[in-house]
């Protein structure tokens, strides 16, 4: 094992990446954690406002019809890194003015709090398209069928449309979980130690760039590689009333 | 309300002076009937007559122009613009009539039992033993008890229309709406279909029919109400209503349809 890593020239480059100091390995896997821990939370606040806009933009009056028109073109036309630096200063000072005004003083926006309020919102709004999009796909006449034998509005939600609708959303929202996977890397920009950030920073101190950023980049390809798969089995379960036709994701 | 005759039935469903307007289209122009409880009553008619939006106005499923619609005695209550005043209401009444839609509706990401059991468990708050074992006798009953686990997509429309009939029955309605039921059905698949309607016409089920099959609505019909250009132009007894037509247009409807 020695002499083929002698041989192949990585001796060094294991040792950088060593789980124990002085290897930066263990830092590069708190990166890839806190990274995860964002993307799972940004996520999940995703589907949240995706889910109310897309039904408040089917459903809702015209007043909120347009403030969720608003919503979704704003995020989507401004660029995620510009967003990120407003949303972020803006909620951390949006917070401070709240702690303020109820007599406490400065707060300091936990890393991650902020990771997922940030990237939430960006994920919110294609979301809400990408849900919208989903439940105009299922039949109208189940929703029908679930109003004709008294179905209350939550429950039509919950027990119909929600179900009915995520064979046709899984692929749309297998693409956003990697995207807020990759987004988490914007955060290093508001100094959060995701796994990009650590990635640079053991980079530098150990001038061994090439190292640590083709490890960063496998990591980030093993989180894609495990998502397709859970993806795939989600979606299949997601179809599960459907017949096969053609392929699969 | 006091049945005008007090030897019949109670009227399970009534339909008084019911108007409906899609835009300036006027597709009801008052239409007035009742079913007694354990009565059958077919409703024909050319396409665009208004027989089906007239079904769709007794769940509300369309809101009606104008017009009342009393189920077992209570009255539904509606707002100015007719859409009904009190949403628990509107569920409540609707859980007492089931429907049967033409394109079935089943819920395709369940099974068919899970469509069976569905509103009882989620809607009647039948606990889910009961219904599972009521579900099981019904689709039993409609000749699908092997059926049971197997998703809608995977069946053919007759299974999915008697599939959707067990579901209709599993709540155990007062009254129940047949929606043009074997009109999306490959002709060899209508008889059995109709054969499990027979079977609850048989059982005293009250059924409101909306349908195209003129020999089955002489057979298992008490009362045929003939719709033209969203008025009733003729109803009676069925023999007497497509054995003996008054009105000249029902005459050539049926010859049409013969």
């Amino acid at each position: 094992m020695t002499e083929l890593l002698d041989a192949l020239g990585l001796t060094q480059s294991v040792a950088l990446l060593s789980l124990q100091p002085p290897g930066w390995g263990a830092n590069l896997l708190r990166g890839l954690a806190n990274s995860l821990r964002i993307a799972a939370g940004a996520f999940a606040f995703g589907l949240a406002i995706g889910l109310a806009g897309a039904c408040g933009k089917l459903y809702g009056g015209v007043i909120l019809r347009d403030l969720l028109a608003v919503y979704t073109t704003v995020i989507r036309a401004v660029p995620e890194l510009v967003l990120i630096l407003i949303l972020y200063y803006v909620g951390t000072d949006l917070l401070n003015q709240a702690a303020a005004a109820l007599g406490y003083g400065r707060v300091e926006l936990s890393g991650v709090a902020a990771g997922i309020w940030v990237l939430g919102i960006v994920q919110g709004a294609y979301a809400t398209e990408v849900l919208r999009g989903a439940i105009q796909a299922v039949p109208p006449g189940q929703l029908e069928a679930a109003r004709a034998f008294g179905m209350p509005p939550l429950t039509v939600l919950r027990r119909v449309t929600v179900p009915a609708m995520l064979g046709h959303a899984m692929p749309g929202l297998a693409n956003l979980w990697l995207i807020a996977t990759k987004d988490t890397a914007l955060l290093a920009i508001v100094g959060f130690s995701e796994l990009t950030l650590e990635t640079q920073q053991a980079a530098a101190s150990t001038r061994a760039y090439f190292t640590f950023f083709l490890a960063a980049g496998a990591l980030y390809l093993l989180v894609t590689l495990l998502s397709g798969v859970v993806f795939a089995r989600m979606e299949r379960w997601a179809r599960r009333g459907q017949p096969p036709v053609g392929g699969s994701a | 309300m006091e049945p005008e005759h007090p030897h019949e039935a109670a009227v399970a469903v009534e339909v008084q002076d019911l108007h409906k307007s899609f835009g300036g289209l006027e597709v009801l122009r008052g239409v007035s009937l009742k079913a007694r409880r354990g009565e059958v009553v077919a409703i024909i008619g050319g396409s665009g007559s208004g027989k089906s939006t007239m079904l769709r106005c007794i769940n509300f499923l369309e809101t009606p122009s104008a017009g009342r619609i009393v189920v077992d005695g209570e009255p539904v209550a509606v707002r100015p613009d007719g859409a009904p005043a009190d949403r628990r209401q509107i569920e409540r009444i609707r859980t007492r009539l089931a429907m049967v839609f033409q394109a079935f509706n089943l819920w395709t990401h369940r099974t068919l039992l899970e469509n069976v059991t569905e509103v009882p468990i989620h809607v009647l708050k039948v606990s889910r033993r009961d219904a599972e074992a009521r579900a099981r006798a019904l689709l039993d009953r409609v000749g699908l008890a092997d059926k049971a686990d197997t998703y809608p997509a995977f069946l053919s429309g007759g299974q999915q229309q008697r599939a959707a009939i067990a579901r209709a029955l599993a709540v155990d309605p007062s009254v129940m709406l047949f929606d043009e039921p074997t009109s999306a059905l490959d002709p060899e698949l209508v008889g059995e279909v109709l054969g499990v309607i027979r079977d609850l016409a048989a059982e005293s089920r009250t059924m409101l029919i909306v349908t195209h099959e003129m020999a089955f609505a002489r057979e298992v019909a008490d009362h045929v109400v003939f719709l033209l250009d969203g008025r009733i132009e003729e109803e009676g007894p069925p023999d007497r209503v497509l054995g003996r037509p008054r009105s000249a247009r029902l005459r050539q409807f049926l010859g049409a349809v013969a």
